[in-house]
């Protein structure tokens, strides 16, 4: 079942200013992790970031391997779990964030054929480099999978218009060089990635990595068109805080944004 | 492409290699590739390279007739005794040439993996040399298995990061290294140990290890023993077969990589990408990478080199495993015919030819294989098991 809406129908919606918020959470680490994805919509996300779980990822610090772990050990498939995106609804686009593996050996045709019919919008595959994306993409593009893609701190500013030319429904901006993971301090890096992205691109500019309670949300939103918050949310889940919980935290995230 | 030459911007290997690594670490790969090509070009670089080599590394190493073994198994078996370089095994070979290159680059740090601890112990080692901060990233479960290595990574002057992500062995020492880099690229350089990961780490790896096959080819005509029939090297990343093998593979010797049976990644892997690159992976049906199994911390990977993989679709070289009931075997049969105990992982090369003599092997062949390194790191290990048995 699908009926999400796109990102680009999402964030145009949005476009009176109001920042977007995007929640990432991890499949199957919970039994109700889908309850999960509904609550945090009904609280206020624009989009939801799926992590589809993978054995070895190197972009993650310690809080979502653990949940990749958990997930994994309880048995999750990647197939699985479009399956179970696709039985629902969403009130709001669902992007899948994985590992490059996971969908190669799936095979592209057959991942983003899975991922339309679940209804999902977009993937955000951080090992596939902008020069090693060329086939996913076509697949992607002919599919209806907006592609998102990262831009660091280390990126060259004319790399960074290579690879929002290449990205889709907006451009995952990388607060800060390291994993993810909760910080005391979101740090200034992140505004001059946002300043980067703007320059290069019309798509929004979300930052991700590293933004870890309402007030750093509160400060990220205040430079880019929109803020990712993933291990805080994560360990809060792993924590059992549940549905309930994970729709109370992105509603404080929500109201941080919005004040 | 030449086979085994410059891969070119895109660090392809046939179908295998690339860079799938995520945009943070990007520009340092390309950093990398720059400064690589333009030091490997520089006569100043590789002259001192080569200097270290001889001076502090020992090299060149000796090629040793094995007169005993070579009657038993009916074939002439020579060794390249990578033993004999400094720390025991081919990974200095490597490291002395990455760390003069984070030296160029301005560098102060290094950070390494590792599994059986013999290229910690050999970066390490760099790093005392040329004066850099050195961090070893070690899987938890073989920090205990390779004890000693341990301590002597400290005694050099590293410090040694136990990993207790995942399987807690070599890949996950990987992942963790890898997520270092990505934090501390700025003044840190990855000393990766083997001809794996992103471009341009198999490339720059097998041309440090290039002085293996380049001398042995030398060493063979010099000391009259011909050409060899066949190159034999045990494959964990591939980094010591990449070296011995870049010596011959322009001649008709028949190229053979032994991997252990527990971490066979040619023979039972299939296609994916991991650690950067796109190679031959023990994997599941979900493409979840699962652990390797088997008597060597260094061969426990459930990848290969990219360039092995390509090697291996060419058909230029052939894959073969070993087991380790053979492997032990093949340890202690070196040890007590030729007066050599050689590591856990060399063994796995020694085990094949052991098996496949007058098989795979015809009786009268000459045989080289690359002793890659010394077994004194492995001896209580063998003592357990073996006293454990019989
Ligand atoms: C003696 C020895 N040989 C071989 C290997 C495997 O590495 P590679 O396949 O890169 O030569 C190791 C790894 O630790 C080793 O210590």
């Amino acid at each position: 079942m699908s009926g999400a809406p796109s990102l680009a129908q999402r964030f145009a919606a949005r476009s009176d200013g109001a920042k977007l918020l995007i929640p990432y959470l991890m499949a199957g680490a919970e039994d109700s992790w889908l309850e999960s994805i509904e609550a945090v919509i009904e609280a206020g996300a624009d989009a939801v970031e799926v992590g589809l779980p993978f054995s070895d990822p190197i972009i993650d610090g310690p809080t979502i391997e653990d949940a990749g772990n958990r997930s994994l050990a309880r048995g999750t498939t990647a197939h699985d779990v479009l399956a179970a995106l696709g039985t629902r609804s969403w009130g709001a686009p669902l992007v899948v964030m994985t590992y490059y593996n996971v969908i190669a050996h799936m095979g592209h045709e057959r991942f983003a054929g899975m991922a339309t019919d679940a209804g999902v919008s977009g993937a955000i595959i951080p090992d596939l480099s902008l020069e090693e994306i060329g086939p996913w993409a076509e697949t992607a593009d002919d599919r209806g999978i907006a592609t998102v893609m990262l831009v660091a701190p280390s990126t060259s500013p004319e790399r960074t218009v290579r690879i929002c030319d290449r990205s889709r429904g907006f451009v995952y901006a990388v607060a800060r060089m390291g994993v993810t993971g909760e910080r005391a301090e979101i740090g200034d890096e992140a505004s001059a990635v946002v300043d980067k992205v703007a320059a290069a691109t019309s798509l929004p500019a979300c930052v991700g990595i590293g933004v870890s309670n309402a007030e750093q949300a509160r400060q990220v939103s205040r430079v880019a068109d929109g803020v990712v918050v993933g291990s805080a949310l994560v360990r809060r889940l792993a924590e059992g805080a549940g549905p309930e919980g994970a729709a109370a935290f992105v509603a404080s995230l929500r109201q941080a944004i919005d004040a | 492409m030449t086979m085994m030459g410059d891969p070119g911007p895109t660090g392809r290997f046939g179908e295998f290699g690339g860079r799938f690594v995520p945009e943070p670490l990007m520009p340092a790969c390309v950093e990398l590739e720059q400064a690589f090509r333009e030091a490997w070009s520089d006569q100043t670089f590789v002259d001192e390279y080569r200097r270290l080599l001889v001076e502090f590394g020992g090299r060149p190493t000796p090629i040793t007739p094995c007169r005993r073994l070579s009657e038993e198994l009916g074939v002439t078996l020579l060794l390249k005794r990578e033993d004999l370089a400094h720390t025991g095994s081919h990974k200095i070979n490597n490291v002395v040439g990455q760390a003069l290159l984070t030296k160029r680059m301005g560098k102060p740090k290094m950070i390494a993996e590792t599994g059986a601890g013999q290229h910690g112990v050999a970066s390490a080692t760099a790093a005392a040399l040329m004066g850099l901060e050195c961090t070893v990233y070690m899987g938890e479960v073989d920090t205990q298995r390779q004890q000693l290595n341990v301590f002597r990574m400290e005694l050099l002057g590293a410090t040694v990061h136990p990993v207790t992500s995942g399987s807690r062995t070599l890949k996950d020492a990987v992942n963790e290294a890898m997520r270092t880099w990505v934090s501390e690229v700025d003044d840190t350089h990855y000393c990766l140990g083997s001809v794996m990961g992103p471009h341009p780490f198999p490339w720059m790896v097998r041309e440090f290890q290039r002085v293996i096959g380049v001398e042995a080819r030398e060493q063979m005509e010099a000391g009259g023993h011909g050409e060899p029939d066949l190159v034999v090297a045990c494959v964990g990343g591939g980094s010591n077969a990449a070296g011995i093998f870049s010596g011959f593979v322009d001649t008709d010797a028949r190229l053979v990589g032994v991997e252990a049976a527990g971490g066979a990644a040619i023979m039972t892997g299939s296609p994916g990408v991991l650690h950067g690159m796109r190679s031959q992976l023990i994997q599941d049906d979900e493409g979840q990478i699962t652990e390797a199994h088997s008597i060597s911390a260094g061969l426990d990977y459930p990848g290969i080199g990219p360039e092995h993989a390509h090697l291996a679709d060419s058909g230029r070289a052939t894959y073969e495993k070993a087991g380790d009931i053979e492997v032990l075997e093949a340890l202690q049969l070196l040890s007590s015919r030729e007066g050599i105990i050689p590591a856990l992982e060399t063994a796995h090369a020694l085990a094949w030819v052991v098996r496949e003599a007058g098989g795979q092997i015809p009786h009268g062949s000459t045989v080289l294989v690359n002793l890659s390194g010394r077994g004194d790191k492995d001896v209580a290990q063998v003592r357990d098991i073996l006293r454990g048995e019989s």
